[in-house]
């Protein structure tokens, strides 16, 4: 997409007005417009996700099963600074910070949380990451549903409500402004926002990947001894790119409490993590259009489901014969089968990932399956 | 020329039961070329792992250029001056010819996240040398026409030869190759030596693992035999060549 | 009662189970380096099918003693877990053998969405209660209880894994696995149908699965379209805690794992001073995992994996 884009200005500037005028589109087109546009605001959401995830799966190959729990981290922090429920307790110049202070903050806090569980576990082969990982974002979500007790904390499972939205240049976005002629609701003021973070996550990616740090990621993704005996100290480099995608969930999870106005575990379950993970993976990973494609595909695909199947189980049985919520994670379970099956690179991948699948001449000694075993060996 | 560039004494590396090197002590000086040589599993491989940090040695000594390199891991190692190539080509096979040779120079450059993301003129100015640098490697080792082509298609010999440049490319006082010239044509292997004998002419010492005797002894100042882990035989080609125990151990009978 | 032999004695009903179900875990990874994902909703619909088949003939009216009803329950379940097993290893993973390792995973997880969303779709989204047939005698040993359901899991558990070693280190099937495990490439050679032992492995695990599914919920007392994944989760962790890919661990990892979750929940209240309480149980799982694994990341019997470059 942006090398089509980088040599054609002009269908940038259709796309960009698109995602500009998208609110109203929708809002002028569709009866229910605004609560397809709340749909488009999350989705939004999860492209920021994805994109973070993209970090450290797509670029640096670290298999990261649990990074719904830095969104987790970013939210909490955002529910507890900005909602009555600590409001008493809270020394004032801590509650509602200013917006910018409140994202660099939520970087910090989640990148913290990724040093933190990164530092002992990434010398580790890939599965045992990812079930770390896994674990880690089971921990935090546990205790989240329990911090009530014996001191309030987290509210446990009831969650925290009234989070205030975001203030901006003196801006409530929690109301609605006029502007232009045009009324911004909460819904469209968010749209903007969101896609402004997506823009600079996209901005922070594609400098980053044509970068020293960036090449260092992919060179250990290849052959992590390789890239050591390179002189490249992977346990760092791979850390950076662990705690730069934990700071974007913690921002995006920021984001996402304030947009949503309350925050409860059960947003952060694993399934969430898993969907993130599979937005990379089904879009292409290390990918920018991709894992943006994916995370459009993967989030919208249910919403688009559940208005799909009802009217249709109506005008086929004349009633309701299953759920629509089962059969619409049916049918993204399975199109996340079919999909890896048909192309395992998946739907628009990095010109690496596809040489990687699809070798052009035959591949002449280079033993994969040997730097597979060798990523094993754990240096001390 | 006659500064001690690499020492190591003492040292011993166990898999298990097997004891891949023992007590292997050996001196490199500056500006020659070191040859290793010994039969098929003796441990050359091993003891280059243990010099490029990639195995921790279980006892030994082992200073480089004044430092002390002791189970020093491969990035300190590298940073130290000592780059290797691999016996069983490990490039990165995704990347083009050039990523890898920019890749190599890693270590040897700063640019960080905010450089990168910035765009700071320190971190351009930092990439467009990493480029030029990778370029005038890749014409060095005589690839440069493959500059963008992935690794993984490169032929065989071109693929040894990106090896080098990558190794090269972190700036090395010392270069160890392993087995460079398995599977190359005559003529292949004789314009790799031509490069290893440039290579040392501008300053970069080299130690070498190889098969081919011949080759060894018309390029090596000295050399030194493996056999079962253990050094047996070390000196100049002819002295080498006419050891009996050099020639037992690659004959397998002790000669008359 | 004496809290600690009674706490003792549930991790090891609990344990045995996490053990019956890592072996399937360990097994799969032992042979291709792959998580199945979907081996928990593998154990789950062990479980549904059996409480179907219970509810269907004590709903004809068939008299038998319990256990009997259970055991021909069990019989139904086994093989359609078995098949399953088969099933999903060829429609989901052999196409994917030589595909970079995350795509395998993932279409792993697909299969376990779909699974579950099955079950919902037959069994419906509340809680199966699993019928009471079984005898509910509570025998008293040192002071502490011990139902006979809970003798016959232990037992049984111990029997299926004895039957496992002996069929991995005796049998002409268990040499040609561990050949398989040790390296395809070779094992082909060799002769060995490295396609067939794979399914082999896959069928094996996942009879073990449905066992240990129908142990989860006559020890619960119910079923879950969902309840696949924390079991799964924790089998998976007692696996790498055992040391993965090695047979002996998973049994150890399973156990130890019952045993600290049973322990560490039944005394966190009193450690923490009421800070942290049981419920915080199913986070022992993942604290021993992440130490493990930090400490010794190839698990306690694993062997540690040679270094090599
Ligand atoms: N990571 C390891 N684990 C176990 N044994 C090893 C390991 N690395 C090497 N070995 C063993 O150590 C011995 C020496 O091997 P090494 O690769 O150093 O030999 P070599 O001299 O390089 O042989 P070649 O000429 O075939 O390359 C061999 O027996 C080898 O099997
Ligand atoms: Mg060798």
């Amino acid at each position: 997409m942006h090398e089509t884009m980088k040599k054609n200005p002009l269908l940038l500037a259709i796309f960009a007005t698109f995602v500009m005028v998208l609110p109203w589109v929708l809002g002028g087109f569709f009866e229910n417009g605004n609560s397809w546009l709340r749909a488009v605001d999350f989705a939004l959401l999860y492209i920021l996700l994805a994109l973070g995830l993209n970090i450290v799966v797509g670029y640096a190959g670290l298999l990261d099963l649990g990074y719904i729990a830095f969104y987790a981290v970013g939210a909490y922090l955002y529910a507890l600074l900005n909602s009555p429920h600590l409001a008493e307790v809270l020394p004032a110049w801590l509650s509602h910070p200013p917006f910018l202070v409140m994202m660099v903050l939520a970087a910090i806090v989640a990148g913290v949380f990724g040093v933190l569980l990164g530092s002992p576990t990434l010398k580790l082969r890939g599965d045992y990451l990812a079930i770390v990982t896994l674990g880690f974002g089971e921990i935090i979500r546990i205790f989240m549903n329990n911090l009530d007790r014996p001191v309030n904390i987290t509210n446990g499972p009831q969650g925290i409500n009234h989070i205030d939205a975001v203030q901006i240049a003196g801006y409530d976005f929690g109301r609605p402004i006029e502007f232009l002629g045009l009324t911004f609701e909460k819904i469209h003021l968010y749209y903007y926002l969101i896609l402004a973070f997506c823009a600079l996550i996209i901005f922070v990616s594609m400098r980053l990947q044509n970068s020293r740090i960036g090449r260092a990621w992919v060179a250990i993704r290849e052959d992590e001894i390789a890239a050591n005996a390179m002189g490249i100290n992977t346990r760092n480099v791979k850390l950076l790119a662990f705690a730069m995608g934990a700071s974007f969930g913690g921002v995006s999870g920021a984001l996402f409490a304030s947009f949503q106005g309350f925050v409860s575990p059960e947003s952060f379950v694993l399934m969430e993590s898993v969907m993130v993970l599979c937005m990379v993976v089904l879009g292409g990973m290390g990918n920018i259009p991709g894992v943006i494609l994916g995370a459009i595909i993967v989030s919208i695909t249910p919403e688009l489901l559940r208005d799909i199947i009802n009217p249709l189980q109506m005008a086929i049985a004349g009633k309701r014969v299953v759920d629509p919520e089962n059969l619409r994670m049916l049918v993204f379970g399975l199109a996340m089968i079919i999909i890896m099956l048909v192309r395992p690179e998946g739907l628009w991948p990095s010109k690496r990932r596809r040489a990687e699948l699809h070798p052009k001449t035959k591949e002449i000694a280079l033993q994969e399956k040997d730097s597979l075993q060798d990523a094993e060996r754990n240096h001390d | 020329m006659t500064d001690v560039l690499l020492k190591i004494s003492g040292i011993n590396k166990r898999f298990g039961g097997l004891h891949a090197l023992s007590d292997v002590g050996l001196t490199i000086k500056q500006g020659e070329i070191y040859g290793l040589i010994g039969p098929n599993g003796a441990g050359k491989t091993t003891l280059f792992n243990v010099l490029t940090g990639l195995y921790q040695p279980d006892e030994g000594e082992f200073t480089f250029n004044g430092k002390d390199l002791f189970r020093k891991k491969p990035n300190v190692v590298v940073e130290a001056g000592i780059a290797r190539t691999f016996q069983n080509i490990r490039l990165f096979a995704n990347m083009s010819a050039l990523e890898n040779v920019m890749v190599g120079q890693h270590v040897r450059s700063v640019t960080g996240v905010f450089g990168a993301i910035l765009r700071t003129p320190k971190a351009r100015a930092e990439e467009a040398a990493i480029t030029a640098k990778a370029e005038a490697l890749l014409a060095y080792v005589g690839i440069a026409d493959r500059a963008q082509e992935l690794a993984r298609n490169l032929s065989y010999g071109d693929q040894r030869r990106l090896e080098i440049a990558r190794a090269l490319a972190t700036n090395p006082t010392l270069l160890a190759l392993d087995e460079p010239a398995a599977g190359m044509n005559p003529k292949e292997t004789d314009d790799l030596k031509k490069l290893m004998e440039k290579i040392r002419a501008d300053g970069v010492t080299i130690l070498l693992i190889e098969h081919d005797v011949k080759l060894m002894m018309g390029l090596c100042d000295r050399i030194a035999v493996l056999d079962y882990g253990k050094k047996i035989a070390e000196g100049v080609p002819e002295e080498v060549k006419s050891n009996p125990r050099v020639i037992e151990a690659y004959l397998g009978v002790a000669p008359e | 009662m004496d809290i600690f032999l009674q706490q003792l004695i549930n991790g090891l009903v609990v344990g045995s189970i996490y053990a019956l179900i890592a072996l399937g875990y360990t097994m799969v990874y032992g042979i291709m380096q792959l998580i199945n994902f979907a081996h928990g909703e593998i154990v789950m619909i062990g479980a549904m099918v059996t409480i179907t088949c219970i509810n269907l003939l004590l709903g004809m009216g068939v008299q038998m003693p319990g256990p009997v009803l259970l055991l021909v329950g069990l019989l139904m379940a086994i093989p359609v877990s078995m098949f399953l097993g088969f099933a999903i290893e060829k429609v989901a993973y052999q196409p994917l053998r030589k595909a970079p390792r995350l795509a395998p995973l993932i279409t792993a997880i697909g299969v376990s969405i779909v699974l579950q969303q099955v079950a919902m779709l037959i069994w419906g989204r509340n809680y199966r209660p699993f019928p009471s047939i079984l005898p509910t005698e509570v025998h008293i040993i040192g002071g502490a209880a011990i139902t006979d359901l809970q003798i016959a899991i232990i037992v049984l558990a111990l029997l299926l894994m004895g039957g496992l070693f002996y069929l991995i280190e005796k049998t002409k099937l268990g040499r040609a696995m561990r050949a398989t495990s040790q390296n395809p490439e070779v094992a082909k050679l060799m002769g060995v149908n490295v396609n067939h032992i794979i399914s082999m492995t896959f069928i094996i695990g996942s009879a073990l699965g449905a066992v240990a599914g129908v142990m989860v919920a006559a020890n619960y007392d119910q079923a879950h379209a969902y309840m696949g994944f924390m079991i799964g989760l924790k089998a998976f962790t007692a696996a790498v805690l055992g040391g993965i890919g090695n047979i002996g661990g998973a049994v150890l990892g399973g156990i130890l794992l019952g045993i600290i979750e049973s322990l560490g929940s039944g005394y966190l209240g009193d450690l923490t001073g009421g800070v942290l309480g049981s419920h915080y149980k199913d986070i022992f799982a993942f604290v021993v995992l992440i130490i493990v694994l930090v400490f010794r990341p190839s698990g306690l019997m694993g062997e540690r994996v040679a270094e090599r470059a």
